[in-house]
Protein backbone atom coordinates (compact mmCIF):
# COMPACT_ATOMS: atom_id res chain seq x y z
CA UNK A 1 0.00 0.00 0.00
CA UNK A 2 1.96 2.89 -1.33
CA UNK A 3 1.05 6.39 -2.32
CA UNK A 4 1.64 7.59 -5.90
CA UNK A 5 4.79 9.90 -5.52
CA UNK A 6 3.82 13.26 -4.63
CA UNK A 7 5.66 16.56 -4.09
CA UNK A 8 6.30 17.35 -0.33
CA UNK A 9 6.93 20.72 1.44
CA UNK A 10 6.53 21.55 5.04
CA UNK A 11 6.23 25.45 5.31
CA UNK A 12 6.98 26.73 8.95
CA UNK A 13 4.60 30.06 8.51
CA UNK A 14 1.17 30.07 7.93
CA UNK A 15 1.56 32.53 5.10
CA UNK A 16 4.38 29.85 3.18
CA UNK A 17 1.72 27.43 3.54
CA UNK A 18 -1.03 29.57 1.77
CA UNK A 19 1.39 30.44 -0.87
CA UNK A 20 2.23 26.52 -1.62
CA UNK A 21 -1.34 25.57 -1.58
CA UNK A 22 -1.95 28.15 -4.31
CA UNK A 23 0.91 27.20 -6.33
CA UNK A 24 -1.03 24.33 -7.42
CA UNK A 25 -3.96 23.28 -8.29
CA UNK A 26 -3.72 19.65 -6.82
CA UNK A 27 -1.62 20.97 -3.40
CA UNK A 28 -3.76 19.82 -0.84
CA UNK A 29 -2.79 19.94 3.08
CA UNK A 30 -1.10 17.15 5.53
CA UNK A 31 -2.36 17.93 9.04
CA UNK A 32 -2.31 14.03 11.04
CA UNK A 33 -2.87 12.50 8.27
CA UNK A 34 -5.38 10.12 9.18
CA UNK A 35 -7.52 10.89 6.84
CA UNK A 36 -5.62 11.57 3.80
CA UNK A 37 -3.01 9.29 4.36
CA UNK A 38 -5.34 6.08 4.00
CA UNK A 39 -6.90 7.47 0.88
CA UNK A 40 -3.26 8.20 -0.62
CA UNK A 41 -2.50 4.49 0.29
CA UNK A 42 -5.91 3.28 -1.81
CA UNK A 43 -5.10 6.11 -4.61
CA UNK A 44 -8.33 7.63 -3.51
CA UNK A 45 -6.85 10.88 -3.63
CA UNK A 46 -3.89 11.51 -5.54
CA UNK A 47 -2.57 15.10 -4.62
CA UNK A 48 0.45 16.25 -6.46
CA UNK A 49 1.92 18.38 -3.36
CA UNK A 50 1.68 17.76 0.23
CA UNK A 51 1.68 20.80 2.11
CA UNK A 52 2.81 19.97 5.62
CA UNK A 53 0.80 22.53 7.87
CA UNK A 54 2.26 20.14 11.27
CA UNK A 55 5.50 22.35 11.37
CA UNK A 56 3.73 25.86 11.26
CA UNK A 57 4.70 26.97 15.26
CA UNK A 58 1.58 28.25 16.91
CA UNK A 59 -1.20 25.80 15.14
CA UNK A 60 -1.64 23.49 18.27
CA UNK A 61 -3.51 25.47 21.58
CA UNK A 62 -6.23 25.32 23.95
CA UNK A 63 -7.12 28.31 25.65
CA UNK A 64 -9.59 30.99 26.94
CA UNK A 65 -10.86 34.17 25.95
CA UNK A 66 -13.88 36.28 27.57
CA UNK A 67 -16.66 33.36 26.96
CA UNK A 68 -14.58 31.17 24.66
CA UNK A 69 -12.65 28.47 24.16
CA UNK A 70 -10.18 28.84 21.37
CA UNK A 71 -8.66 25.32 20.09
CA UNK A 72 -5.79 25.35 17.40
CA UNK A 73 -6.71 23.68 13.99
CA UNK A 74 -3.40 21.47 14.75
CA UNK A 75 -4.64 20.50 18.32
CA UNK A 76 -4.95 16.58 18.45
CA UNK A 77 -8.02 14.84 19.29
CA UNK A 78 -6.07 13.39 22.51
CA UNK A 79 -4.84 16.69 23.51
CA UNK A 80 -8.75 18.15 23.50
CA UNK A 81 -10.15 14.62 24.86
CA UNK A 82 -7.51 14.99 28.06
CA UNK A 83 -7.91 19.21 28.11
CA UNK A 84 -8.70 20.21 31.73
CA UNK A 85 -9.85 23.92 30.82
CA UNK A 86 -12.22 21.91 27.69
CA UNK A 87 -13.22 19.23 30.12
CA UNK A 88 -14.46 22.34 33.02
CA UNK A 89 -16.06 24.95 30.37
CA UNK A 90 -17.14 23.37 27.12
CA UNK A 91 -16.43 19.72 27.56
CA UNK A 92 -18.67 18.69 24.92
CA UNK A 93 -16.11 18.69 22.31
CA UNK A 94 -13.72 16.39 25.12
CA UNK A 95 -16.50 14.10 24.58
CA UNK A 96 -16.86 13.73 21.34
CA UNK A 97 -12.54 13.48 20.85
CA UNK A 98 -12.49 10.82 23.52
CA UNK A 99 -14.88 8.55 21.44
CA UNK A 100 -12.68 9.00 17.93
CA UNK A 101 -11.00 5.97 16.84
CA UNK A 102 -8.44 4.69 18.98
CA UNK A 103 -5.41 6.05 20.59
CA UNK A 104 -3.31 6.05 17.92
CA UNK A 105 -6.12 7.67 15.54
CA UNK A 106 -6.58 10.18 18.78
CA UNK A 107 -2.41 10.72 18.86
CA UNK A 108 -2.41 11.72 15.33
CA UNK A 109 -5.42 13.29 14.22
CA UNK A 110 -6.16 16.81 14.30
CA UNK A 111 -9.81 18.79 14.96
CA UNK A 112 -8.97 21.17 11.97
CA UNK A 113 -8.47 17.51 9.66
CA UNK A 114 -11.65 16.39 10.83
CA UNK A 115 -13.59 19.26 10.25
CA UNK A 116 -12.29 19.65 6.54
CA UNK A 117 -12.59 15.94 5.71
CA UNK A 118 -16.31 16.13 7.03
CA UNK A 119 -16.59 12.09 7.04
CA UNK A 120 -19.93 11.58 7.54
CA UNK A 121 -19.49 9.90 10.49
CA UNK A 122 -17.26 12.02 12.55
CA UNK A 123 -17.88 12.95 15.69
CA UNK A 124 -16.85 16.27 16.02
CA UNK A 125 -18.95 17.85 13.38
CA UNK A 126 -22.19 16.96 15.56
CA UNK A 127 -20.16 18.82 18.53
CA UNK A 128 -19.33 21.72 17.05
CA UNK A 129 -23.00 22.20 15.38
CA UNK A 130 -24.92 21.80 19.21
CA UNK A 131 -22.04 24.65 20.04
CA UNK A 132 -22.56 27.40 17.41
CA UNK A 133 -18.95 26.94 16.91
CA UNK A 134 -17.03 29.41 15.00
CA UNK A 135 -14.73 28.39 12.30
CA UNK A 136 -11.65 30.49 11.49
CA UNK A 137 -10.13 30.13 7.88
CA UNK A 138 -7.21 31.59 6.53
CA UNK A 139 -6.92 32.21 2.73
CA UNK A 140 -4.86 34.16 0.11
CA UNK A 141 -7.21 36.86 1.08
CA UNK A 142 -7.00 37.34 4.94
CA UNK A 143 -9.20 35.29 7.37
CA UNK A 144 -12.84 34.85 7.57
CA UNK A 145 -14.81 33.12 10.20
CA UNK A 146 -17.29 30.34 9.52
CA UNK A 147 -20.20 29.54 11.16
CA UNK A 148 -20.06 25.55 11.61
CA UNK A 149 -24.04 26.02 10.82
CA UNK A 150 -22.98 26.93 7.87
CA UNK A 151 -19.86 24.85 7.21
CA UNK A 152 -20.93 20.86 6.13
CA UNK A 153 -22.61 21.27 3.05
CA UNK A 154 -22.39 17.56 1.60
CA UNK A 155 -20.44 14.24 1.89
CA UNK A 156 -16.76 14.74 2.25
CA UNK A 157 -17.72 18.56 1.19
CA UNK A 158 -17.45 21.68 3.14
CA UNK A 159 -17.83 25.55 2.59
CA UNK A 160 -14.22 25.71 2.97
CA UNK A 161 -12.41 26.60 -0.15
CA UNK A 162 -9.45 24.81 -1.75
CA UNK A 163 -6.68 27.81 -1.25
CA UNK A 164 -7.96 27.90 2.60
CA UNK A 165 -6.79 26.72 5.61
CA UNK A 166 -8.63 26.09 9.01
CA UNK A 167 -6.62 27.83 11.75
CA UNK A 168 -8.99 28.18 14.87
CA UNK A 169 -11.81 26.62 16.14
CA UNK A 170 -13.93 28.71 18.63
CA UNK A 171 -16.61 27.05 21.05
CA UNK A 172 -18.34 28.80 23.61
CA UNK A 173 -18.08 27.94 27.33
CA UNK A 174 -20.83 25.78 28.35
CA UNK A 175 -20.63 25.88 32.54
CA UNK A 176 -23.83 27.02 32.96
CA UNK A 177 -25.50 24.50 30.43
CA UNK A 178 -25.75 20.16 30.13
CA UNK A 179 -23.45 18.95 27.05
CA UNK A 180 -23.77 15.07 26.16
CA UNK A 181 -22.00 13.53 22.91
CA UNK A 182 -23.74 10.20 22.78
CA UNK A 183 -21.92 7.68 20.02
CA UNK A 184 -23.11 4.23 18.47
CA UNK A 185 -19.75 2.74 16.73
CA UNK A 186 -19.89 1.36 13.78
CA UNK A 187 -18.45 -2.14 14.86
CA UNK A 188 -16.06 -2.22 12.40
CA UNK A 189 -14.54 1.62 11.58
CA UNK A 190 -15.30 2.57 14.83
CA UNK A 191 -17.19 5.72 13.35
CA UNK A 192 -20.05 6.66 14.39
CA UNK A 193 -23.40 5.22 12.40
CA UNK A 194 -25.37 8.07 14.78
CA UNK A 195 -23.89 10.46 16.82
CA UNK A 196 -25.95 12.71 18.87
CA UNK A 197 -24.12 15.89 20.31
CA UNK A 198 -27.23 17.48 22.76
CA UNK A 199 -26.63 21.07 24.38
CA UNK A 200 -29.59 21.64 27.24
CA UNK A 201 -30.73 24.58 29.37
CA UNK A 202 -33.18 23.64 31.69
CA UNK A 203 -34.38 25.89 34.95
CA UNK A 204 -37.08 24.82 37.21
CA UNK A 205 -37.81 22.01 35.23
CA UNK A 206 -38.54 24.16 31.81
CA UNK A 207 -35.82 23.79 28.86
CA UNK A 208 -34.81 27.11 28.41
CA UNK A 209 -32.82 26.31 25.16
CA UNK A 210 -31.62 23.53 23.27
CA UNK A 211 -28.91 22.91 20.73
CA UNK A 212 -28.83 19.09 18.80
CA UNK A 213 -26.46 18.25 16.38
CA UNK A 214 -26.30 14.61 14.64
CA UNK A 215 -23.65 12.64 12.83
CA UNK A 216 -23.69 9.41 10.89
CA UNK A 217 -27.28 9.61 9.83
CA UNK A 218 -27.15 11.54 6.59
CA UNK A 219 -24.37 12.61 3.78
CA UNK A 220 -23.50 15.35 6.34
CA UNK A 221 -23.88 16.20 10.04
CA UNK A 222 -27.28 18.57 10.87
CA UNK A 223 -28.84 20.48 13.20
CA UNK A 224 -31.95 18.46 14.54
CA UNK A 225 -34.03 21.85 14.47
CA UNK A 226 -37.40 20.15 14.91
CA UNK A 227 -36.58 18.60 18.05
CA UNK A 228 -34.78 21.86 19.11
CA UNK A 229 -37.89 23.58 18.52
CA UNK A 230 -40.31 21.23 19.90
CA UNK A 231 -38.06 21.40 23.33
CA UNK A 232 -38.01 25.35 23.88
CA UNK A 233 -40.08 26.47 26.92
CA UNK A 234 -41.32 22.40 27.61
CA UNK A 235 -41.05 20.78 30.44
CA UNK A 236 -38.00 17.85 30.43
CA UNK A 237 -41.16 15.32 29.89
CA UNK A 238 -41.33 16.72 26.18
CA UNK A 239 -38.17 14.31 25.37
CA UNK A 240 -39.76 11.76 24.81
CA UNK A 241 -41.72 12.94 21.88
CA UNK A 242 -39.43 15.47 20.63
CA UNK A 243 -36.94 13.27 19.95
CA UNK A 244 -38.99 11.09 17.26
CA UNK A 245 -38.24 14.42 15.18
CA UNK A 246 -34.62 13.18 15.29
CA UNK A 247 -34.10 12.86 11.80
CA UNK A 248 -37.46 14.00 10.46
CA UNK A 249 -37.08 15.03 6.52
CA UNK A 250 -33.42 13.44 6.37
CA UNK A 251 -32.48 11.50 3.66
CA UNK A 252 -30.43 8.76 5.71
CA UNK A 253 -27.49 6.76 4.50
CA UNK A 254 -28.12 3.36 4.18
CA UNK A 255 -25.01 0.76 3.99
CA UNK A 256 -25.08 -2.93 4.84
CA UNK A 257 -24.49 -2.72 8.32
CA UNK A 258 -27.15 0.20 8.86
CA UNK A 259 -30.08 0.68 6.69
CA UNK A 260 -31.81 3.95 6.38
CA UNK A 261 -34.51 3.09 8.08
CA UNK A 262 -32.44 1.53 10.73
CA UNK A 263 -30.09 5.00 11.59
CA UNK A 264 -33.61 7.20 11.30
CA UNK A 265 -34.58 5.18 13.97
CA UNK A 266 -31.41 4.77 15.78
CA UNK A 267 -31.43 8.40 15.48
CA UNK A 268 -34.47 8.96 17.59
CA UNK A 269 -33.77 6.81 20.19
CA UNK A 270 -30.08 8.04 20.65
CA UNK A 271 -31.60 11.42 20.71
CA UNK A 272 -33.72 10.79 23.71
CA UNK A 273 -30.86 9.02 25.26
CA UNK A 274 -28.65 12.40 24.90
CA UNK A 275 -31.31 14.20 26.07
CA UNK A 276 -32.07 11.96 29.18
CA UNK A 277 -29.05 12.55 30.19
CA UNK A 278 -28.27 15.66 30.08
CA UNK A 279 -31.62 16.52 31.42
CA UNK A 280 -30.50 14.49 34.69
CA UNK A 281 -27.15 16.55 34.82
CA UNK A 282 -28.91 19.39 34.78
CA UNK A 283 -31.24 18.70 37.37
CA UNK A 284 -28.71 18.10 39.87
CA UNK B 1 13.76 13.02 -2.52
CA UNK B 2 14.15 14.26 1.29
CA UNK B 3 16.86 14.62 3.71
CA UNK B 4 15.34 13.40 7.35
CA UNK B 5 17.22 13.06 10.56
CA UNK B 6 15.28 10.48 12.51
CA UNK B 7 16.23 9.29 16.08
CA UNK B 8 15.38 5.87 16.80
CA UNK B 9 16.05 4.59 19.83
CA UNK B 10 18.20 7.47 21.28
CA UNK B 11 20.47 7.38 17.69
CA UNK B 12 20.00 10.13 15.61
CA UNK B 13 20.18 8.43 11.78
CA UNK B 14 20.19 10.29 8.79
CA UNK B 15 18.59 9.33 5.21
CA UNK B 16 17.50 10.56 1.98
CA UNK B 17 13.83 9.12 1.24
CA UNK B 18 10.57 9.33 -1.07
CA UNK B 19 8.24 11.70 0.12
CA UNK B 20 5.53 8.61 0.00
CA UNK B 21 7.84 6.60 2.64
CA UNK B 22 6.29 5.65 5.39
CA UNK B 23 7.78 5.37 8.55
CA UNK B 24 7.26 1.56 9.01
CA UNK B 25 9.09 0.90 5.72
CA UNK B 26 11.42 3.31 6.69
CA UNK B 27 12.19 1.59 10.47
CA UNK B 28 12.36 -1.72 8.76
CA UNK B 29 14.23 -1.37 5.24
CA UNK B 30 16.51 1.97 5.71
CA UNK B 31 17.02 1.16 9.60
CA UNK B 32 16.57 -2.50 9.29
CA UNK B 33 14.49 -2.84 12.81
CA UNK B 34 12.08 -5.54 11.92
CA UNK B 35 10.55 -5.65 14.99
CA UNK B 36 7.87 -3.37 13.99
CA UNK B 37 5.31 -5.50 12.04
CA UNK B 38 2.85 -4.68 9.12
CA UNK B 39 -0.26 -6.04 9.60
CA UNK B 40 -2.78 -4.55 7.76
CA UNK B 41 -1.28 -1.33 6.29
CA UNK B 42 -4.61 0.48 6.38
CA UNK B 43 -4.60 1.78 9.83
CA UNK B 44 -6.61 -0.66 11.27
CA UNK B 45 -4.64 -3.43 13.51
CA UNK B 46 -1.86 -1.86 15.24
CA UNK B 47 0.88 -4.03 14.42
CA UNK B 48 3.00 -0.99 13.17
CA UNK B 49 2.59 1.04 16.32
CA UNK B 50 5.57 2.59 17.46
CA UNK B 51 6.36 5.62 19.93
CA UNK B 52 6.91 9.41 18.11
CA UNK B 53 7.95 11.37 20.81
CA UNK B 54 6.61 8.90 23.82
CA UNK B 55 3.23 8.38 22.17
CA UNK B 56 1.96 5.71 19.95
CA UNK B 57 0.88 6.04 16.67
CA UNK B 58 0.46 3.61 13.77
CA UNK B 59 3.86 4.22 11.45
CA UNK B 60 1.93 2.68 8.41
CA UNK B 61 0.20 5.74 8.63
CA UNK B 62 2.91 8.54 9.01
CA UNK B 63 5.28 9.14 6.36
CA UNK B 64 8.73 9.39 7.47
CA UNK B 65 9.20 12.86 5.96
CA UNK B 66 6.68 13.51 8.95
CA UNK B 67 8.95 11.80 11.82
CA UNK B 68 11.69 14.15 10.47
CA UNK B 69 13.28 15.71 13.75
CA UNK B 70 11.51 13.66 15.70
CA UNK B 71 11.92 10.96 18.44
CA UNK B 72 11.07 7.35 17.43
CA UNK B 73 11.13 4.41 20.06
CA UNK B 74 10.10 0.85 18.49
CA UNK B 75 10.52 -2.67 20.19
CA UNK B 76 14.01 -3.05 19.47
CA UNK B 77 14.72 0.02 22.05
CA UNK B 78 12.59 -1.46 25.08
CA UNK B 79 14.75 -3.57 26.54
CA UNK B 80 18.19 -2.32 28.12
CA UNK B 81 20.88 -4.76 27.48
CA UNK B 82 19.84 -8.14 28.32
CA UNK B 83 17.10 -6.98 31.05
CA UNK B 84 13.76 -7.08 29.61
CA UNK B 85 11.52 -3.76 29.90
CA UNK B 86 9.03 -4.38 32.62
CA UNK B 87 6.17 -4.70 30.20
CA UNK B 88 7.93 -7.45 28.03
CA UNK B 89 8.87 -9.55 31.36
CA UNK B 90 4.84 -9.08 31.59
CA UNK B 91 3.87 -10.86 28.47
CA UNK B 92 6.31 -13.09 29.42
CA UNK B 93 4.90 -14.21 32.76
CA UNK B 94 1.22 -13.74 31.86
CA UNK B 95 1.57 -15.38 28.40
CA UNK B 96 0.44 -12.21 26.58
CA UNK B 97 1.24 -13.45 23.11
CA UNK B 98 1.15 -16.61 21.17
CA UNK B 99 2.25 -16.43 17.76
CA UNK B 100 3.89 -12.92 18.58
CA UNK B 101 3.05 -10.74 15.29
CA UNK B 102 0.49 -8.65 17.44
CA UNK B 103 3.01 -7.95 20.45
CA UNK B 104 5.53 -5.21 19.38
CA UNK B 105 2.50 -2.89 18.26
CA UNK B 106 0.40 -4.22 22.33
CA UNK B 107 4.41 -3.56 24.15
CA UNK B 108 4.54 0.24 22.51
CA UNK B 109 1.18 0.83 22.29
CA UNK B 110 0.88 -0.36 26.78
CA UNK B 111 4.54 1.44 27.16
CA UNK B 112 2.27 5.33 25.78
CA UNK B 113 -0.91 4.02 28.10
CA UNK B 114 1.76 3.81 31.17
CA UNK B 115 3.82 6.68 30.61
CA UNK B 116 0.18 8.40 31.36
CA UNK B 117 -1.71 6.00 33.87
CA UNK B 118 0.85 4.06 35.86
CA UNK B 119 -1.97 1.89 37.61
CA UNK B 120 -4.46 1.80 34.67
CA UNK B 121 -7.87 -0.02 35.74
CA UNK B 122 -8.93 -3.18 33.34
CA UNK B 123 -11.27 -1.08 31.23
CA UNK B 124 -8.82 1.50 30.88
CA UNK B 125 -6.19 -0.95 29.82
CA UNK B 126 -8.94 -2.37 27.32
CA UNK B 127 -10.12 0.94 26.26
CA UNK B 128 -5.91 1.90 25.02
CA UNK B 129 -5.20 -1.36 23.35
CA UNK B 130 -8.74 -1.09 21.36
CA UNK B 131 -6.72 0.02 18.51
CA UNK B 132 -4.42 -3.28 18.12
CA UNK B 133 -5.80 -6.59 17.56
CA UNK B 134 -4.73 -10.06 18.31
CA UNK B 135 -6.23 -12.62 16.96
CA UNK B 136 -4.92 -15.11 19.48
CA UNK B 137 -4.90 -14.31 23.14
CA UNK B 138 -8.21 -13.55 23.31
CA UNK B 139 -7.26 -10.37 24.87
CA UNK B 140 -7.72 -11.63 28.79
CA UNK B 141 -3.87 -12.40 28.81
CA UNK B 142 -2.41 -9.25 27.55
CA UNK B 143 -4.65 -7.34 29.81
CA UNK B 144 -3.61 -9.36 32.91
CA UNK B 145 0.08 -8.77 30.99
CA UNK B 146 -0.05 -4.89 31.45
CA UNK B 147 -1.56 -4.70 34.82
CA UNK B 148 1.49 -7.02 35.77
CA UNK B 149 3.77 -4.57 34.04
CA UNK B 150 1.98 -1.54 35.90
CA UNK B 151 2.42 -3.19 39.43
CA UNK B 152 6.26 -3.86 38.50
CA UNK B 153 6.64 -0.31 37.15
CA UNK B 154 5.37 1.43 39.98
CA UNK B 155 7.57 -1.09 42.36
CA UNK B 156 10.67 0.08 40.79
CA UNK B 157 9.93 3.55 41.12
CA UNK B 158 9.05 3.63 44.52
CA UNK B 159 12.26 1.33 44.93
CA UNK B 160 14.24 3.77 43.42
CA UNK B 161 12.44 6.89 45.65
CA UNK B 162 13.38 5.02 48.79
C1 LIG C 1 -8.53 3.71 12.06
C2 LIG C 1 -9.18 5.04 12.07
C3 LIG C 1 -10.34 5.24 12.81
C4 LIG C 1 -10.97 6.48 12.82
N1 LIG C 1 -12.10 6.64 13.57
C5 LIG C 1 -12.70 7.85 13.62
C6 LIG C 1 -13.86 8.06 14.42
O1 LIG C 1 -14.34 7.15 15.10
N2 LIG C 1 -14.41 9.30 14.44
C7 LIG C 1 -13.89 10.33 13.72
O2 LIG C 1 -14.44 11.43 13.78
N3 LIG C 1 -12.79 10.17 12.96
C8 LIG C 1 -12.19 8.96 12.89
N4 LIG C 1 -11.06 8.81 12.12
C9 LIG C 1 -10.53 9.95 11.36
C10 LIG C 1 -9.54 10.76 12.17
O3 LIG C 1 -10.24 11.47 13.19
C11 LIG C 1 -8.74 11.76 11.33
O4 LIG C 1 -7.69 12.17 12.13
C12 LIG C 1 -9.46 13.00 10.86
O5 LIG C 1 -10.59 12.67 10.13
C13 LIG C 1 -8.57 13.82 9.95
O6 LIG C 1 -7.68 14.60 10.68
P1 LIG C 1 -6.16 14.65 10.29
O7 LIG C 1 -5.54 15.69 11.11
O8 LIG C 1 -5.61 13.29 10.38
O9 LIG C 1 -6.27 15.20 8.80
P2 LIG C 1 -5.58 14.76 7.37
O10 LIG C 1 -5.79 13.33 7.17
O11 LIG C 1 -4.18 15.26 7.41
O12 LIG C 1 -6.43 15.65 6.43
C14 LIG C 1 -7.77 15.33 6.12
C15 LIG C 1 -8.30 16.32 5.08
O13 LIG C 1 -8.44 17.61 5.61
C16 LIG C 1 -7.59 18.55 4.95
N5 LIG C 1 -7.04 19.38 6.02
C17 LIG C 1 -6.40 18.92 7.14
N6 LIG C 1 -6.16 19.94 7.98
C18 LIG C 1 -6.65 21.05 7.39
C19 LIG C 1 -6.71 22.42 7.79
N7 LIG C 1 -6.22 22.85 8.97
N8 LIG C 1 -7.27 23.31 6.94
C20 LIG C 1 -7.79 22.88 5.76
N9 LIG C 1 -7.77 21.61 5.34
C21 LIG C 1 -7.21 20.70 6.16
C22 LIG C 1 -6.58 17.73 4.20
O14 LIG C 1 -6.14 18.38 3.04
C23 LIG C 1 -7.38 16.48 3.87
O15 LIG C 1 -8.19 16.69 2.75
C24 LIG C 1 -10.41 7.57 12.08
C25 LIG C 1 -9.24 7.38 11.34
C26 LIG C 1 -8.62 6.14 11.32
C27 LIG C 1 -7.36 5.96 10.53
S1 LIG D 1 -0.07 -2.17 9.76
FE1 LIG D 1 -0.39 -0.20 10.57
S2 LIG D 1 -2.29 -0.38 11.55
FE2 LIG D 1 -2.07 -2.34 10.61
S1 LIG E 1 -0.42 -13.23 19.72
FE1 LIG E 1 -0.97 -13.79 17.72
S2 LIG E 1 -1.96 -12.00 17.02
FE2 LIG E 1 -1.66 -11.57 19.08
Amino acid sequence: MIPVNFDYESPSTLAEALKLLASREDAKVLAGGHSLLPAMKLRLAQPALLVDIGRIAGLSYIRESNDQILVGAMTTHADIASSKLLQRSSPLLSQAATQIGDTQVRNRGTIGGSLAQAHPGADYPAAVLALDAQIIAAGPSGERVIAATAFFVGMFTTALRPDEIITEVRVPKTENESVVYKKHHHPASGYAVVGVAVRLKVSGGKIESAALGLSGVSQNAYRATAVEKALRGKPVAAIREAAAHAAENIEALGDYYASAEYRKHLATVMTRRALEQAASGAAK
Amino acid sequence: MKNVTITINGAEQQAQVEPRLLLVHYLREVAGLTGTHIGCETSLCGACTVLMDGRAVKSCTVLAVQADGHKIGTVEGLANGGQLHAIQEGFWEEHGLQCGFCTPGMLMCSHDLLAQHPSPTDSEIREAINGNLCRCTGYEHIVNAVKSAARKMTKRVSARAA
